[in-house]
């Protein structure tokens, strides 16, 4: 699926909800659910310091895209680190940095995505497009 | 703290004093708003707004240089702002010398220890429930100086562990400069006994008074304090103005802060007389028009009457944590015997952030995560708390929704 098809999966998915509260017992679930990331690269280096919630990003280049695994010590930023994941993981690097990110809006989820709420899934998105302009950037040279 | 079956508890003007309070007349996801973040910062009662916007509309002006009308009322206006400040904390006019706030203050008393009476091998004595603000500045010094800063521990409740604090007293020690309230565990401290063991030794104090302004009657002179720090903000006034007091013998020694206009009596190229306190510590055009908010939010305050004001807060806390417990998995970060209206919590495992996010959902504001006190996180080896804090405004209404609401967020996170 291309990362326009995934955001739009996500958004038909998120339509059955009645209210918010079916939509953070989704959110939570998926948090419960992403697998865990190898705790070889939950390390300090790997970390997107937000201002209340941690969030581990491993980045890794599989076949000419890139995989990735992360984890979060706040169950619901870690579910919206999974829907990210959902989205942008196993995609090519070019088609990442190129990626325009509209589903988190479309769900009703946009404050997360506030400077202010410091929740880290701000942050996360821009490291994940960092890593894909790096990736794109070292295929290029190669 | 004891918490017996609570009662009957007489604001008889709670819905007045909300009344007087627009940004509380709202929803906030659907549910009327639930405002318990008040130690980060109140709202503003109709009186403070009102004197704002009459300052902008009707004399805004510099301050003491104009001979017109305007300048005239507004000087009148700040140098009233000032006697109002000055009564709220039982001071001198003089002694109460205006800042962008607690911050700024602080920074202000660091900054002139730094350059005057702070030298290598000397001590800053603060505590472990500091919020960066009272850590920092002195950090710096502290570092520029080859000073030491020392640290008072406090308990698994949450107190200072005052023996040890007498301990810590010795020549070396150039200042003590401590919370009078803790912002994240609501301790109330014995600032008067810390000043006492501070005098005896010469030690001059400074009080980081950021959280006790709303709460607690504050008499600079009954507590023999040197420096008096505190927020407009936190005590229903605007934001970017706040206060020091010093002590008038202090003020005269401790060099000036910044320079510029308004600080000075006299400039040439070759010397600069400075003007006499507390002008010699306000460089620049002032905020004036937050000044005059912030006298006419003490003055609220007055009128209210802060014996009224603690007692009311006194018995809703009580009641706060009455309910809280009620629920299980929930644990206090923070239970001295005295205490202020700054309750936090964890439930279980549960991240602060999670629980946080849940509650705004259903209109409810608290504040999570580490407070601006990380080294206090650590020594309760927690990655932040959920903070409510409450002002004259709440209700216990209001706390059973909290409670109700912290209730969902745990079924919820499962």
């Amino acid at each position: 699926m291309t990362i326009k098809e995934q955001q739009d999966r996500i958004i038909e998915d998120f339509e059955v909800f009645g209210d918010w509260m079916e939509k953070y017992e989704y959110i939570i679930q998926l948090g419960k659910d992403l697998p865990l990331i190898d705790p070889k690269y939950k390390t300090d280096d790997n970390l997107i310091r937000g201002c209340q919630s941690k969030v581990w990003l491993h980045a890794e280049l599989q076949d000419g895209k890139l995989v990735f695994s992360a984890d979060s010590d706040a169950v619901i930023t870690k579910g919206l680190v999974g829907l990210v994941i959902q989205v942008l993981s196993n995609q090519t690097p070019k088609d990442i940095a190129e990626a325009e990110i509209y589903f988190i809006d479309a769900i009703g989820l946009t404050s997360h995505l506030s400077p202010t709420r410091s929740n880290g899934l701000l942050s996360m998105l821009k490291q994940i497009k960092l890593y894909a302009i790096g990736y794109q950037a070292k295929s290029i040279q190669n | 703290m004891e918490t017996t079956a609570t009662q009957n508890i007489i604001w008889p003007d709670v819905e007045l004093i909300r009344n007087e309070f627009p940004i509380l007349q709202q929803t906030v996801n659907g549910n009327p708003l639930v405002y318990l973040d008040n130690g980060a910062t109140t709202q503003k009662p109709v009186q403070v707004i009102r004197s704002m916007q009459e300052y902008y509309t009707g004399y805004n002006s510099n301050v003491h240089r104009g001979v017109h009308t305007l300048s005239q009322k507004a000087t009148s206006a700040y140098e009233a702002a000032r006697h109002q400040v000055a009564s709220f904390i039982g001071a001198d006019h003089t002694e109460v010398i205006f800042t962008k706030g607690t911050t700024d203050a602080i920074n202000l008393v660091a900054s002139g220890f730094r350059k005057e009476f702070l030298n290598e091998g000397d001590e800053v004595i603060i505590s472990t429930m500091e919020h960066h603000s009272n850590i920092v500045p002195w950090q710096l010094a502290c570092e520029e100086k080859k000073a030491h800063l020392k640290v008072i521990p406090i308990t698994d409740k949450g107190e200072l562990e005052m023996d040890v604090f007498e301990s810590m007293l010795n020549p070396r020690v150039k200042i003590v400069a401590v919370t009078w309230i803790s912002n994240s565990l609501g301790t109330i401290n014995p600032v008067k006994d810390i000043i006492r063991l501070a005098h005896a030794q010469g030690i001059p104090v400074l009080l980081d008074a950021a959280q006790a302004a709303p709460h607690i009657q504050i008499r600079v002179r009954d507590l023999d304090v040197d420096f008096l720090a505190l927020s407009g903000h936190k005590v229903y006034g605007p934001t970017g103005i706040g206060i020091l007091y010093g002590k008038e013998s202090w003020l005269h020694k401790l060099p000036p802060y910044q320079g510029g206009g308004d600080m000075i009596k006299h400039v040439t190229f070759a010397k600069t007389t400075y003007a006499d306190i507390p002008l010699k510590f306000e460089a620049g055009t002032p905020a004036i028009c937050e000044a005059i908010g912030l006298g006419a939010a003490m003055a609220y305050v007055t009128q209210l009457g802060i014996h009224k004001v603690q007692a009311y807060e006194h018995q809703l806390t009580k009641y706060a944590i009455e309910q809280l417990s009620t629920i299980p998995q929930l644990r206090f970060i923070g239970e001295a015997k005295h205490r202020a209206a700054a309750i936090s919590f964890l439930i279980g495992d549960h991240h602060p952030s999670d629980v946080g996010v849940l509650l705004d959902q259903q209109g409810i504001a608290v504040r999570t995560g580490h407070h601006c006190t990380q080294p206090l996180m650590e020594r309760f080896n927690i990655p932040g708390t959920v903070r409510a804090s409450l002002a004259v405004y709440n209700t216990t209404e209001e706390i059973d929704r909290l409670v109700q609401g912290v209730r969902k967020a745990v079924t919820l996170l499962g």
